[in-house]
């Protein structure tokens, strides 16, 4: 088993130097090039894989991309006899700037949904295929790359080309994996889940996005330069057919898209079997056959091979999860913080929020004493979640001033508010859906204020804070598998994970049996034992009196009145706008 | 499209030079025209993505099979087009119902309905390169070439009938959808399945009617562009990245919405034309599409 293993370990080394040696063994160019061709989808569809498969942003047009590269090559090499190999890195250069560029103005707009992107992914690859035909670039008659001097990396010209598609086929995946697994990989699997959770828990959304766009854009662009040197001649028709988004996202999806190796295993399949019909009406047969392959793939695997492979896999090498050790003793209480002496932490000042017409806070001015649990109570639609919603920034207020631990945090971005030290959570829990419990937690901690971030740390508190809620056995699950109270505490654990010195609890209890209310009601006193100064929106009265020491009443937008729950519920401002005005007389 | 035909007119007179008013009208007719067939290709789309949530890549590729068989029916048996519709409506109606079963088995989302329907696409372009060859294809009819004169301008007579029929169609599906209540069941069974199906609407069988009634515009669409455009099917892939943006800049399940972006694209690819040059046409689509959705105006 374990000779199995090492070997099975070794093969990626062993593979790659084989792959290295075939162009010194003398090997006919027709297979180079027929090697070439499935790096180049590789290459192309693993780096269309970087942006679009993890974050779920479909870009249908990384022709645009591909291009870019394609022209910045004979341009440089074909026209201004700029040495190829340098040609290269300039194609990336230029198609990650494009990409940038595009990312800056696309990724603001809020409402973008994915769809959206997809299409105006695809109209700037139409766009630029335009300007390349109707300008000197190209002026419709396409490049003859024939004349361009190739150094000598193999034996022979298509040696080099062979070579050239290998190191950026291995390069892309070497990127994607290293992607996936880094802490921007996590983040951009939480965005294609619930990109407005995924901010307000501290994920750099625009910038991560960014980053791998721009990522992403560059392998295309350094793949199109080598592939123009590879077809030696140009054309605006073939560089921007709608072939090669729609093939890339094929053999991603075909693949699995949500893995490193997904599409790259989708294009070689893809590829290979394209290449079993060859002449006219083969070929046509061939296509015919890949798209009723296709078809099939997409009806019986929606989620790619690679992910309905993984499992098996696994097992097979006997790599098995580091499973939860539930009995394990973890610290169930959270350590106690010392009380200080009251001293406001939270500072809302003429806080108002509009939707259209609509006040949903009429300037609501509110101060929260470090370590104290204020209960925000009020009717429906007296504006209690939006001004959970305006603190934690997830709809910034319109107007007015809030500080936290004297620093203003209105009108930052939700991600940075999370930074800060503030977390919340949803009064429908919003989990990552493709996430682990665990994992779930885990992007919490990791993303949440600087002081506990760190690889070691994120996973020792997302076990800490699941034993805290009792779901450590659920840890290795998908959301989708727990029932509402589980899912509850998910959400409390995931906000508790981020060690937050202010925590806003949106309705944690509702929909909760007795028994579970109360067994709430116990872990939100001990949060605050440790230091964590809560705020929650609650109804239900019971909790409200129990757990605490300030209620603040608001209706329709207003604060109606603050103080000891006793004194404020008999405010008859406050019974007034529960009951009505006969009841307050 | 540049070779689309429907600017035959202002080329000529493009030819002779004259820069002139008269052009500039003729060129918005064209437009106006040319959006007639994009409103008319674009109907099914919009409604079919914004009310089931299926992007339906292949019906542009129906579209081409319709037009092929009003093509072959006219030729072989001399049917008239209006005979060909007569077979094509129920035949496509049929068909957009059996993909339907497919999505509604597999409960295929909207992401891959986009993949699955481009496999269809690409089915069906074989099917039509196998039977009709690559080879570009034009139906030549005794109609096909006449015109109404307005004054200094040429009205070409199929290009209006086919406006007029995307007028038709856009209204009497507006009509449907707000003021029916089998439209109102639609719209909310799209927005809310679950919730309708629990006030009683049969949204199964809603969706059925609606993806034969797309598949049908489809076939429609398809006569006209027999009936005016020259046929290969290379020529599908042509019209997807236009269409497209007239459906989102329409607005998803907006059927008037299409037939107005349709004929604000094509008037300012046939202005674009004869003003600046042909090959700037294409820009101008993408660039109105990329100006809204950076201005992001509610209707979006």
């Amino acid at each position: 088993m374990a000779m199995i293993r090492s070997l099975i370990h070794g093969a990626p080394s062993i593979g790659i130097v084989v792959l290295l040696a075939i162009p010194y063994m003398g090997t006919p160019d027709f297979y180079l090039s027929y090697l070439y061709n499935i790096f180049f989808w590789v290459a192309l569809s693993t780096s269309w894989g970087i942006l679009s498969g993890y974050t779920g942003y479909w870009s249908f047009g990384h022709a645009a991309f591909f291009g870019t590269g394609v022209y910045t090559a004979a341009t440089l090499a074909g026209k201004l006899e700029t040495p190829f190999l340098l040609t290269i890195p300039a194609a990336a250069a230029l198609a990650a700037f494009l990409a940038v560029a595009i990312g800056v103005i696309v990724f603001r707009i809020k409402s973008l949904r994915a769809e959206f992107f997809a299409l105006l992914t695809l109209s700037v690859a139409f766009v630029i295929s335009s300007i390349v035909s109707n300008t000197a670039i190209d002026g419709g008659s396409g490049v003859f790359l024939g004349n361009i001097v190739l150094p000598r990396l193999g034996t022979s010209d298509p040696g080099t080309i062979y070579l050239l598609g290998l190191v950026i086929a291995i390069a892309s995946l070497v990127i994607s994996r290293a992607v996936l697994h880094s802490r921007v990989g996590i983040g951009l699997l939480a965005i294609h889940d619930d990109e407005d959770v995924a901010e307000v828990k501290g994920v750099p959304t625009f910038r991560y996005k960014l980053i791998v766009f721009a990522i992403s854009s560059a392998i295309a662009g350094a793949t199109g330069a080598v592939n123009a040197a590879f077809v030696s001649y140009v054309t605006v028709g073939e560089t921007f057919s709608i072939t090669v988004p729609l093939y890339v996202v094929l053999m991603s999806i075909l693949g699995g898209a949500r893995h490193w190796a997904g599409p790259a295993i989708g294009a070689t399949l893809i590829t290979v079997a394209r290449s079993l019909f060859v002449g006219a009406e083969q070929a046509e047969r061939g296509r015919a056959g890949v798209a009723l392959a296709l078809i099939l793939v997409i009806l019986g695997l929606p989620q790619g091979i690679v992910p309905s492979v993984v499992p098996w896999w696994t097992r097979l090498i006997g790599r098995s999860r580091a499973a939860a050790n539930p009995a394990s003793p973890v610290a169930g209480d959270p350590p106690a913080v010392p009380s200080r002496e009251a001293r406001v932490l939270l500072e809302c000042r003429e806080v108002v929020r509009t939707f259209g017409g609509i006040n949903a806070l009429r300037g609501v001015t509110l101060s929260v004493n470090e370590g104290e649990i204020l209960a925000l109570v009020g009717p429906n639609g007296s504006g209690k979640s939006t001004l959970i919603n305006a603190i934690s920034g997830h709809f910034p207020a319109t107007s007015g001033v809030i500080e936290f631990d004297g620093v203003r945090i209105s009108g930052r971005r939700p991600h940075e508010i999370a930074r800060q030290g503030i977390a919340r959570t949803y009064q429908i829990p919003r989990l990552f859906d493709h996430l682990t419990v665990a994992e779930n937690v885990r992007l919490c901690a990791e993303f949440g204020p600087p002081a506990n971030s760190g690889e070691r740390g994120s996973d020792e508190a997302a076990r800490q804070w699941l034993a805290f809620t009792g779901l450590l056995s659920e840890a290795h699950r998908l959301p989708s598998a727990l029932n509402l109270h589980e899912r509850k505490f998910v959400e409390l654990a995931r906000a508790l994970a981020a060690r937050p010195r202010l925590l806003l609890l949106d309705e944690v209890l509702s929909g909760l049996t007795p028994s579970e209310v109360d067994q709430a009601v116990v872990m939100i006193k001990k949060i605050r034992s440790s230091g964590t100064t809560i705020v929650f929106v609650e109804h239900l009265m019971r909790a409200v009196v129990a757990l605490a020491d300030r209620v603040a009443v608001l209706d329709q937008g207003t604060l109606l009145a603050v103080g000891s729950p006793r004194e404020t519920m008999q405010n008859p401002k406050v019974i007034e706008a529960y009951l009505g005005t006969p009841h307050a007389a | 499209m540049e070779d689309a035909g429907a600017d035959s007119a202002f080329r000529a007179n493009l030819a002779a030079g004259s820069m002139s008013y008269t052009l500039l009208g003729q060129s918005a007719i064209d437009g106006v025209l040319l959006g007639g067939i994009y409103g008319l290709l674009a109907l099914g789309l919009s409604l079919s993505w914004g009310l089931l949530r299926l992007v339906n890549l292949s019906h542009f590729a129906m579209a081409f099979l319709a037009a092929y068989v009003t093509y072959q029916l006219g030729t072989t048996f001399n049917f008239p087009a209006w005979l060909s519709l007569l077979i094509v409506l129920p035949a496509f109606f049929l068909a957009g119902m059996s993909l339907h079963f497919v999505f509604t088995m597999f409960r295929v989302s909207e992401f891959s309905s986009m993949l699955v329907t481009f496999g269809v696409t690409v089915l069906i372009e074989s099917l039509i390169q196998w039977i009709w060859s690559a080879d570009f294809r034009k139906y030549e009819t005794s109609y096909g070439q006449e015109t109404l004169r307005l004054g200094p301008f040429f009205v070409p007579l199929l290009g209006l009938t086919a406006f007029a029929c995307a007028l038709a169609m856009a209204l009497s599906a507006w009509i449907v959808l707000r003021h029916t209540m089998l439209g109102k069941a639609l719209r909310a069974a799209a927005y809310d399945g679950s919730t309708a199906a629990a006030f009683g609407i049969n949204a199964n069988k809603l969706s059925y009617l609606l993806a034969g009634s797309c598949a049908a515009s489809a076939g429609v669409a398809g006569v006209f562009i027999a009936l005016i455009y020259t046929l290969a099917p290379s020529q599908i892939e042509a019209w997807i990245g236009v269409v497209f943006a007239v459906v989102i800049i329409g607005g998803l399940a907006n059927p008037l919405g299409a037939l107005a972006a349709g004929v604000l694209i094509g008037v300012s690819e046939a202005i674009t034309m004869a003003v600046v040059n042909p090959a700037w046409a294409s820009l101008v689509a993408f660039s109105i599409l990329i100006a809204l959705l950076l201005w992001k105006p509610a209707w979006l």
